[in-house]
């Protein structure tokens, strides 16, 4: 790429400040995609990949008696703080990055020219693997009370809503068009899930267009609409997540927020969570304490204090667990909004819906989740992720507040989710690398006006296929918990080092049980494959097989990948090249046999990193390596010498 | 027995709660000498059963006919008891008061305390030093077993035997003893056999404002150099800052000049003792406990509490001893003023990060009776009360609680390298404070010897090996670390013991159902109800 004026730098020095040591002498290469390092010293090389699009700041700072530093921040809280021998290659290096990592036209994200080589159909199939519509049936509509409608389907309802919406089966159409008109962005109440037991639902929509006089019959009549389809239910909520006086704010602007009286049968109750433009200044704040070297315990706790971090978190689960009381306890429905309902509506709805049902606590469950109420509700992806180069002031981490959130219920409830802190990880850097096309543009119609489902790749088969390295194996199933109960007392909402500190090594504890367990697991496994003692082929496609590794055979999205990402436990394991290359065969003409390749491929990125930053996928890595003069003999021999 | 005029009633109708998310319990309470009883039904053999021991403070209320008492115990949790008549309420809580604050030993309950299965005197036969010297000798013969302290009266807070250099006789340890404060010259505390060095503690020297020396004492710390590897440094590590242990000498204590121990290097890392370290444990349970406050309140309690701080104060100190002997090779003495509270808190760490013994469920526990209990941490002036009450004199500290809080921290840190979990230091922690067994009565070895502690109780050791509390008490990921495990100690990597500090408001059950599910997941059990006995081994004698 012409952005590109050097590929590769010689001594360079990488700074660890928490282990304390310095990584002698390594060679940086800047490729169209990635920032490599490699450390030239050992025998064991050390690399380090930096997925451009993960960078967020790259800063030269003066030279000093050691070198040029240069330091590169992530997305990912990746800070790279490398240290160079030349001033004039410095300042090339960080033009370079600046430019790499500022995309200007979508056209040019990895997305677009990502090939893990799959064929055309094996693309498509990817796209299919998560159906959020699928998800209301599972909820049973379409039902007495609601229908499954494709008013939007040419956006011309609302443009940042899915074709497909799910209303009170007694509206009309004009109602629909009605009561849009009167909502900030058109977007007009919708529901996002129905509690069956009890008929109790959470629904989610933008601000009215009140001002301080106007109302609007259709959309009076939209929820009075959605109130009856709880019968049992003398009254519904409307939760308005703005602190009351944003809310006020946006009346005098022609918004605001519903008048009970004008609602028949409402409960109005403000919840203050904070706006993106506070949440982006929080997390600044979190950074600087986190990378601040050797903190004392006060330095730390103050910092962690004042950048209001943990506080906003808490606001967050406080609402979130309000809906999901409302509708269990109280078997009331919701209605829930902010300004414009797609930031702080799709973290609480979406978290209610955790809390509520078992379902979004596992693998499937939490895809579902994240393509239903974030991707096809249109969170703006792009611009709250700064995708490209843009306005500054749309980036927020309102995404990442929602997985921290996963993340404290993880921590509260250890054998309720099927995943582990990995798997959010992993999703959290996929937002940003801009490798899958999931999470490219603001909305449904972005997506299709950009054909990504054409040209770009899915997210979601390429992580189902490494389920064995996200598992959590304390999770004791799908019935073993119902509503979950969570404490949001200060006391109980910690610090995310995982995420906020995830690569200083140093910091994390230096065994993980997880992991261990995993481990055993794994053995056991294959242990019980040896006892049935029949010929792994027969076992293949036998559906015993099917029953002994698939965890929920009865859940609506076993497939073909879901049964790979099994498959892929076992023939990792080094001591099993016999079994991996049986399955192999027998997988001869199975197109998945690509994901798999990149699986290990991954599986050593992760291995032996220093810090770890987006994904390669192992064409890009070869076109890489080629670039920048590694031979490809010896890319393969080090993922041939992995598989050992 | 006495307690009969304390007990100013002996039924009463109550209601029991005993956490947020417990279910109610409902029966007769009795009062009895060193218990509360409360039966569900007359004749009911599931009986609810509270040590008064381990009530901390008591808080009476009345209302009506009824009245309300809540007890808050040692171990950090919060009992309400919900008592019908006015009278009665008051006559209950008098009596708990009464029976609850009773100081003497030989009366409390472990000399009362006769449980099914055990005998009297099982464990009590584990001699940690002695068995302890034998490991040692087995490395090097530069240390002897010295009985010179045999009768206590060189010094009162030192067990019967201690390991000292051999090259120092008898009559020179006897002269040392009386230069170092309560008699505590410089002991053994562990022998680091791969490089050749050795952890020792003592407490000050009483060099006093007139600089004096001691010979004995002098050479007693060049006999360790010179035992040692050759050429090694020694370092003396100073739980107090320079100016705290300069002053000192004005009330007649002080600490080791360069110039009369040669080899010797000193270093300060005031470590938080006493009062100040009682209160930021009391701060902490206080904001721990607190239901209203705002995300800001709880994080500027929690930081101005400094206890993480005082975690993170004596895990480095503890590194740099270890850091000392395994990286520089070089003995490292440790010690404070008196010797028995930080000191101890070092020493028992460092022995934890160096040596691989130590982090097994017998290694521990004899690593606990050494260093703690026969080293005199006087756990009876210690522990008397814990962070509710307000009867407080100035003997308290929650020194072991600390040790405990770092033990759990390296736990964090290295799951699968310490052969206990979390249960067995919960289970030290509530044991410390109030206990049925006799292991941590008394100050020193010398009081337990008074009060018969060793023949009249029965031993928490012996207890706690029993084969039914091991699947609460072991890791079952445990697999030997031969290496020395190094903690992080930065603020990010330190967490609040939430399993002990949350306890008033947060049920246990949910970190039972992890360990639980471990255990099912390494024994290969399908279900909750299959569990097989797991067979223990016995502590080393």
């Amino acid at each position: 790429m012409d952005h590109i004026t050097v590929t590769k730098v010689e001594n360079v020095t990488l700074l660890d400040h928490f282990a304390g040591k310095t990584l002698s002498n390594g060679i940086l290469y800047l490729t169209a995609t990635h920032l490599i390092y490699v450390e030239a010293s050992d025998a064991a090389r050390q690399e380090t990949w930096i997925a451009v699009h993960h960078i967020a700041t790259v800063e030269k700072l003066p030279l000093t008696s050691e070198g040029c530093p240069l330091i590169v921040r992530c997305k990912n809280f990746l800070v790279a703080h490398f240290i160079l021998d030349s001033d004039t290659i410095c300042q090339e290096v960080y033009i370079s990055l600046l430019k790499l990592s500022q995309t200007v036209l979508f056209e040019d994200l990895y997305a677009f020219f990502y090939n893990p080589k799959s064929t055309k159909e094996m693309r498509e199939n990817g796209w299919k693997l998560i159906d959020p519509i699928s998800d209301f049936g599972r909820m049973g509509i379409p039902n007495r009370y609601w229908t499954i409608t494709d008013a939007n389907r040419n956006y011309e309802i609302c443009s940042t809503y899915p074709p497909e919406i799910v209303v009170p089966k007694s509206v009309t159409l004009g109602t629909l068009v009605g009561s849009s008109k009167f909502r900030s962005k058109e977007r007009l109440p919708v529901l996002c899930y129905l509690y069956k037991e009890n008929n109790a639902s959470i629904c989610r929509c933008s601000q009215p267009l009140c001002g301080f006089y106007t109302r609007c019959e259709d959309d009076e009549r939209l929820l009075e609409a959605i109130g009856q389809t709880n019968p049992g239910s003398q009254f519904m909520y409307i939760i308005d997540t703005r602190p009351r006086l944003n809310a006020l704010a946006n009346r005098i602007a022609g918004k605001g927020y519903e008048n009970e009286d004008y609602y028949a049968n409402t409960r109005f109750r403000f919840m203050g969570i904070e706006n993106i433009h506070v949440m982006r200044s929080s997390l600044q704040k979190l950074v600087e304490v986190c990378e601040s070297k050797t903190p004392t315990v006060t330095e730390f706790l103050s910092g962690l204090d004042s950048s209001g971090w943990l506080t906003h978190i808490k606001a967050i689960m406080d609402v979130g667990t309000f809906i999901a009381k409302a509708v269990k306890v109280e078997k009331a429905s919701v209605l829930v909004h902010c300004s414009d309902g797609w930031d702080r509506t799709a973290q609480v709805c979406s978290l209610a819906s955790i809390l509520l049902d078992p379902f979004y606590r596992t693998f499937n469950g939490l895809m579902i989740l994240i393509e239903k109420e974030w991707i096809s509700m249109g969170h703006k992806f792009s611009q709250r992720c700064g995708h490209l180069h843009g306005d500054s002031k749309e980036v927020s981490p309102v995404f990442t507040q929602f997985l921290d959130c996963i993340w404290q219920l993880m921590e509260q409830f250890p054998c309720a989710f099927e995943f582990n802190e990995i798997f959010l990880l992993e999703i959290h850097d996929h937002v940003f690398s801009c490798q899958f096309g999931n999470f490219l543009g603001n909305c449904q119609k972005d997506r299709e006006d950009m054909r990504v489902y054409e040209k770009t790749h899915c997210v979601w088969p390429f992580l189902a296929q490494k389920k064995p390295d996200f598992k959590n194996p304390l999770y004791k199933g799908l019935n073993m918990y119902e509503v979950l109960d969570p404490s949001t007392l200060p006391c109980n909402i910690q610090f995310w080092c995982g995420m906020y500190n995830r690569f200083d090594k140093a910091l994390h504890p230096q065994q993980s049980m997880i992991e261990s367990l995993l481990e055993i697991e794994k053995q056991k496994m294959l242990q019980k494959l040896k006892a049935l003692d029949e010929p792994p082929e027969e076992l293949f496609t036998s559906c015993h097989f099917g029953d002994l590794l698939s965890q929920h055979p009865e859940s609506p999205l076993t497939n073909p990948l879901d049964f790979m990402g099994d498959l892929h436990a076992l023939s990792r394991e080094g001591g099993l090249q016999a079994q991996k290359d049986q399955a192999k065969c027998q997988c001869g003409d199975c197109p998945y046999e690509r994901f798999e390749i990149i699986g290990s491929f991954r599986a050593i990125s992760i291995s032996e990193n220093v810090g770890f930053s987006g994904d390669p996928g192992i064409s890009e890595a070869m076109g890489a390596s080629e670039a920048i003069g590694i031979s490809k003999a010896s890319s393969e021999e080090a993922s041939c010498s992995q598989q050992q | 027995m006495e307690f009969s005029e304390l007990i100013r009633t002996r039924q009463a109708q109550a209601e029991l709660l005993s956490g947020p998310e417990a279910p109610a319990l409902r029966g007769t309470l009795c009062v009895t000498g060193h218990h509360l009883l409360l039966s569900p039904k007359p004749q009911a053999t599931d009986l609810w059963l509270l040590l008064l021991r381990s009530v901390d403070s008591i808080e009476k209320r009345v209302a009506g006919d009824s009245g309300t008492i809540t007890l808050r115990c040692k171990d950090l949790r919060v009992l309400q008891l919900r008592i019908e008549g006015v009278e009665a309420t008051l006559d209950v809580a008098r009596s708990i008061e009464a029976l609850s604050s009773l100081e003497s030993v030989i009366t409390s309950y472990p000399f009362f305390y006769r449980p099914k299965g055990l005998r009297l005197g099982d464990a009590w036969h584990f001699h940690p030093l002695e068995s302890y010297y034998k490991r040692v000798a087995l490395e090097t013969d530069a240390w002897r077993l010295s009985e010179v302290n045999e009768d206590f009266s060189l010094c009162p807070s030192y067990p019967r035997v201690v390991i000292v250099p051999r090259a120092v006789d008898d009559a020179a340890l006897a002269r040392s003893a009386r230069f170092r404060q309560g008699g505590r010259f410089p002991v053994l505390s562990y022998h680091h056999a791969r490089s050749g060095t050795a952890l020792l503690r003592s407490s000050q020297p009483l060099i006093g404002p007139k600089k004096l020396r001691c010979a004995e004492d002098e050479e007693l710390l060049g006999a360790v150099l010179a035992g040692a590897r050759p050429g090694a440094q020694g370092f003396i590590v100073d739980t107090r800052s320079a100016q705290t242990a300069k002053q000192a000498r004005m009330t007649g204590g002080g600490t080791e000049s360069k110039a009369a121990y040669p080899g010797w290097k000193r270093l300060h890392r005031p470590l938080e003792r006493g009062r100040h370290l009682q209160e930021s444990f009391v701060r902490l349970v206080e904001a721990c406990g607190d239901l209203e406050q705002s995300m800001d309140q709880w994080l500027s309690r929690l930081d101005s509490c400094r206890w993480l701080a005082h975690v993170q104060e004596a895990l480095s100190t503890a590194c740099l001893a270890a850091q000392g002997m395994e990286r520089e090779g070089a003995c490292v003495l440790v010690h404070g003023a008196e010797g028995m509270d930080s000191t101890l808190l070092v020493t028992s760490l460092a022995q934890l990060i160096l040596d691989p013994l130590s982090r097994t469920m017998a290694g521990f526990q004899e690593l606990v009776e050494r260093e703690w209990i026969q080293a005199g941490h006087p756990f009876q002036l210690r522990c008397a009360h814990s962070a509710f009450s307000h009867a407080r004199s100035k003997h308290e500290a929650p020194t072991f609680l600390l040790f405990l809080d770092c033990v759990w921290q390296l736990g964090r840190q290295f799951p699968l390298s310490l052969e206990f979990g979390e249960g067995l230091l919960l289970a030290l922690f509530e044991h410390a404070y109030a206990s049925p067994f006799g292991t941590f009565l008394c100050n020193s070895e010398k009081e337990r010897c008074l009060c018969e502690v060793r023949t009249q109780t029965h031993s928490l050791w012996s207890g706690l090996n029993q084969s039914k509390e091991q699947r609460k008490l072991r890791n079952p990921l445990y697999v030997l670390n031969p290496s020395a495990l190094w903690p992080s100690v930065e603020p990010q990597s330190l967490r609040l013991w939430q399993g002990l500090f949350l306890r008033q408001t947060r049920p246990p059950e949910r970190s039972e159902e992890v360990w639980e599910k471990v255990w099912q997941i390494v024994t290969d059990e399908k279900t909750e109800d299959s569990r097989p006995v797991v067979s223990a081994p016995e502590p080393q004698p």
